[in-house]
This record gives structure tokens, sequence and C-alpha cells, in this order.
């Protein structure tokens, strides 16, 4: 991966970043309601103090001004106060945002441990009874909304069983091992939801991939070399058939952060993404601009992520 | 020289053969659609999800006319009762029998499903005509922004407009009606990039194709040329990725109603009869499992259907 690629490429993060600022603050800017609407209705506040309040806060600037002075906020670090949390809005997302992190990255993983092999062996064989059954899960899987599994896994894995927590605790009164213990042992289910609908549509993926490689001429000029199948597979098949993987997989990221806001509703996970949700039930603007931008953020950084791992996985993308 | 003769019978020969068994076939009205109803026969899944979703349809619109049991009768007497003769589905946590209301709500999330998707691909085709044709600075910027849209993460954004706007729509539509426009305009208005490029892609090698430049010769008019030749053509795949995008707006439309942020709450929806029925996985598990697998049958048989489909429509794969 040349240096020039890696530039290049970072500094395509910045129309993106800007492209979805400009879009959140228009979403913002059109929405009906006025910050200034209670002052409004209370009669305690006579109309003068209230239109010295909105030229101070620039509410009266033509929209192109409102929107720099908002991107310079943010920029700089004040992402605003969430007058329901009682915190600035910086402090509240980063206690949340680890733990979010932590459930949806083992949950790609789950997926990519399991849809890798099943996918290769669906592409290995395909037509047969394996790859049909394969490809069946997958629909059913990808076809199962994530607040319906999580549902089911409650209701066998919590209620008949008895064997998972399903309430996500951040505060275990546990040390050493068996805090670490409860906190895999709770974390089971979110995760299993997650990844196994990841895993679903990735497993399609991986299958077509893994086809349309496996059928190209340096393939079988490996095999009549005498190379065994596994090897051939693993090394020269695998390989190369990730590379549009990698993409679809950060294409996917959208719809995975989506999941994720689901599931730890579901599980009542203290992730952002149930911070937006109590957030927008609870009114609280600031935290559900911040959550947004944040996710979206996250979003383009995978993306980003997704191309040097092209990259260096295909070393033709950076010479383009 | 002497060669000839015998290799230029054989030349001929075949198309000899060939032409009764073309006669037949003609009387059985041989068709691209026809062609494409055999090969979507042969998908054995897509067949039988599309008589599953044809039952689940039949079902909504018949059903309330059959089970004539009000939505919202409450009775506490018969709370969170599991199936029975008078409630074949069970009841809910107000008495409330839950046939009648996934009944009900399978009405919404089939017409937001259609509703969100029509928009999606009006949109779609629109956007992806203007550039396929246009091909320049226009073509250049519309993709730029469908890219933009496709790295947006859908739910938080959807969340984020319903959140900020439903108060607006709610006095101009009622409750019921503007919610249901926000809903459909959102789902279908973060959806269209698919079907954008999709579009764009077929009109870039369709516009070149010899069809089109006779129909150009013979001075038919830009908008002639893509409604009449080239838009049809486009539509094999437009067709499967609209058919994905019912299944993903009832989903969308689905996690919106769980997660409290959907319809109002006296409205069961089937994401909200199963956000209501989460509290109550213990003592009456029918009440969640009934809305989910509706929810899952609906879902799954569209997708299996978009499969087949998308072995029907789609020439290039030789079955």
């Amino acid at each position: 991966m040349s240096r020039q690629y890696l530039i290049r490429r970072l500094l395509l993060v910045i129309p993106a970043m800007l492209g979805i600022s400009v879009v959140l603050f228009t979403v913002l800017a059109l929405a009906p309601g006025d910050p200034f609407e209670e002052l409004a209705s209370n009669p305690a506040v006579p109309p003068e103090v209230r239109a010295a309040l909105r030229a101070s806060f620039g509410l009266d600037d033509p929209v192109y001004l409102r929107y720099l002075h908002w991107l310079a906020a943010m920029l700089q670090g004040d992402w605003g106060f969430s007058f329901v949390s009682r915190m600035n809005v910086d402090t509240l997302i980063l206690q949340r945002l680890p733990t979010t992190l932590i459930v949806i990255g083992s949950a790609q993983i789950l997926a990519i441990l399991v849809a890798l092999p099943v996918g290769v062996l669906a592409a290995t064989r395909p037509y047969s009874l394996f790859d049909q059954i394969a490809n069946t899960l997958a629909f059913v899987g990808f076809s199962l909304p994530t607040f319906f599994t999580g549902l089911l896994l409650i209701l066998v894995f919590s209620v008949q069983l008895d064997w998972l927590p399903f309430v996500y605790r951040a505060d275990i009164n546990a040390t050493g091992w068996r805090f670490y213990w409860e906190h895999i042992r709770q974390s089971i289910m979110p995760v299993t939801v997650l990844g196994l609908f990841q895993g679903a549509s990735l497993v399609r993926y991986v299958r077509s991939s893994v086809l349309d490689v496996i059928r190209l001429d340096y393939v079988t000029t490996a095999r009549s070399k005498g190379i065994g199948e596994r090897k051939v597979i693993t090394k020269h098949v695998v390989r190369n058939a990730l590379i549009p993987v990698v993409t679809l997989v950060a294409l996917q990221m959208p719809i995975v952060f989506g999941g994720a806001i689901v599931t730890e509703q579901i599980f009542r996970v203290p992730g952002i993404g149930s911070l937006l949700i109590s957030a927008m039930l609870a009114n609280d603007t600031p935290v559900v601009m911040a959550v947004t931008f944040v996710i979206a953020t996250l979003v383009i950084l995978c993306n980003l992520i997704a191309d040097f791992i092209y990259a260096w996985l295909d070393p033709r993308i950076a010479f383009r | 020289m002497p060669g000839l003769t015998p290799a230029s019978l054989s030349a001929e020969a075949p198309p000899a053969a060939a032409a009764a068994p073309v006669e037949t076939r003609r009387k059985a009205r041989f068709s691209p659609w026809h062609e494409s109803w055999r090969r979507f026969r042969r998908h054995k899944l897509a067949v039988a999800s599309g008589v599953v979703l044809l039952l689940i349809v039949a079902a909504i619109i018949i059903g309330p006319l059959l089970w004539r049991l009000p939505i919202n009768e409450i009775d506490f007497t018969a709370k969170l009762q599991g199936p029975s003769w008078a409630h074949p589905l069970g009841t809910d946590d107000l008495g409330q029998d839950v046939l009648a209301r996934l009944l009900y709500g399978g009405r919404i999330s089939l017409a937001v499903g259609l509703a969100a998707m029509l928009v999606a691909i009006t949109v779609g085709v629109l956007v992806g005509a203007l550039a396929g044709m246009s091909s320049g600075h226009l073509d250049a910027v519309l993709m730029w922004l469908a890219d933009l849209f496709l790295s947006l993460p859908q739910l938080p954004l959807l969340l984020l407009l319903i959140y900020l706007f439903r108060d607006a729509l709610k006095t101009a539509f009622g409750p019921e009606g503007g919610v249901f426009v926000l809903i459909v305009v959102v789902i279908g208005g973060l959806r269209w990039m698919p079907a954008a490029r999709l579009v764009r892609a077929q009109f870039l090698s369709l516009r070149e194709k010899e069809f089109v430049e006779a129909a150009r010769a013979l001075g038919a008019s830009k908008p002639r040329q893509v409604i009449r030749h080239i838009l049809p053509n486009a539509l094999g795949p437009v067709i499967v990725a609209g058919t994905i995008d019912v299944a993903a707006a009832i989903i969308a439309e689905s996690t919106l109603s769980f997660l409290g942020l959907g319809f109002p709450p006296d409205i069961p929806t089937w994401g909200r009869l199963l956000a209501d029925a989460k509290d109550y996985l213990d003592i009456a598990p029918h009440w969640a499992l009934a809305a989910g697998a509706a929810i899952f049958l609906t879902v799954l048989s569209i997708n299996f259907i978009g499969d087949g489909l998308r072995d029907a429509l789609d020439p290039r794969s030789v079955i």
C-alpha cells in the first residue's frame, strides 16, 4: 500500500463527513419546532428578552452561517448539554460507546467465523444438499428481524431454560475471572442475535464470490500443478474471493448499527443505541443529534478501514 | 469442393428439424413472460412462498370480514389467555383478541411495505434514468449522492426524521395518516439508491444497443426512447429490487413500531404487537410468537419470491 493511496483515501473522508453533517443539519433546520417555544408560552418572559436571546444564540442568522457555527462547535468538541442526563453530551457518549463497540465487534467476528467456512464449503459443493441447506438457512436468517430473534432467544434461554440473564448490567459486583465471566455470559445473546443476522447475509456473498473465483484459470493451473485441494481453496481461492466480501462487509455497516440499536434496546445493553432511543423518547435533541452523528462517523471509519484492507488484499487497487 | 455439399446440407438440417418444436411452442403462446414464468416455476421454494404470501394476503384482506371480533374490545376476565376456540391465537394483556389484531395489523404492515417500495422504486428509476441518460456532471453528482446515502446509517436517520417531523405531520394529516405518510416517505426515500444504481447500469449499456439506435434514427424523441425502448428492458432487476424493498420496508416499519416510534400505540401493527408482548414473554409467549411469526413468514416468503424472480427475470443467468 503506497503512502500516496493512504493519504488520498484519508482526504476523501473529509467530503463524506461534510456531506453527512450537511444532511444532518438540513434535517435539523427543516424540522418544525423552536428551541424557544417554551419561552414563548411563558408570560414571565417578555418578547424583547426572547428576541434578544434568539439574536445572542444566532437563531436569526442565515442558514449557512448557522451551519458553520454548528460545525465549528462540533469540531471543537462542544456537543451540547443533555438536559435529561444533566451532563455534557460528549462525556455521555464516551461512557456508552465502548459497550456498543465491543458488542458490534464481537458480533462481526462471530458473523465472519460462521459465514466464511459455511460460504466456502457451500461454494466448493454447489447445488449439493449442504449448499441447499445453507442457502435456505441463510434466507431464514436474514428474514428473521433482530427484534424477533432476540425475543426468541430470551424465551428459550432465559425464560424456559434459565441459563442466561436477559438484562445486560454494567455494574457487576465481582472481581477477577468472575467479572469477565459474567460479562461474557450476558453478552452471549446480544452478540448471537447480531452476529447470526450478519452472518446469514454474508454466507451468500462469500458463496457467490468464491464461485466466481473458483472458475478462473489460475485455480485450474494451481490444481494441475498438483497442489492439494485444501491448499488450493485456502491459499489461492479464498484470499482472492475475500476482496469483494470486504467491501460488502463495509457496505453492511449501516445495517449493523441499525441492528445494534434494536438489540441494545431488547437486552437493555447500555450502549449508544439505547441512548439514542431513550433520548428520543425524552425529547433530548442534543443527544439525538450527537449520537446520529457519531454512528454516521463510525460507518465512514469502517468504510475507510475496509478500503485499507481492500488495498492490502489487492495491491492493484492502490495504483489506480 | 466435394466436401462442401454435405457440410452445407448438415448446416441447413438443424433449422429444418428445429422448425417443428418452434411451431408447437408458438401454439403454447411463447413470450418473454411465459419464459420467465417457466423459469420462476423451477424455483420450488419461490413457488411455495408465493402460495404462502397469497394465503397471508387473502387472510389479511378477507379475514377481518369473517373474523368479526373487534380489535379493541377490552375484557379483563379473559386477559393473557392461551389459544382456545374463542380466541385461536389467545388474548393480550387487556383481553383483546390477538388474531383480530394480527389481521388488522397485517393490512398496515403490507400497505406500508408496498407504498414504501413504490416510493423507493419511483425515485430510484427517476434518478437512475436521469443519471444513465445524461452522463456527465449530472451523472457524477447523482451517483455521488447515491453513495453518500448508501453510507448513511438508515435506522438512526429514520428514527431522527420521525422524531423531528412526527408532530408536524400529525397535525397536518391526522395521527394515523400523518405517521403513515411520514414512514412511507422516509423508508422509501432512504432506499432508492440500489434501484437507481441498477437502472443507471442498465441504461448505460442499453442506450448504446442497436435497437435504441434504430429508434433514434427513426426520429424518436429522448423521452420516447426511454419510455418505449430502454425502460421496459431495464425493468427486470428493478422488479427484483422492488420485491426485496417490500420486505425491507415491512421490517423497517416493524422495527420502528417495536421501538415505540412508529404508529400510535392504539394501532396494532405487527411490530407494535411484538413490542407489547415482549414484557409478557414468561406468562404469555403465544402473543409474541404469533406477531413474530407473522412478520417472519411474510418477509421470508417475499425474499424467496425475490430470489425466484431474480432467476426468472435475469436473462444473463442461464439455467
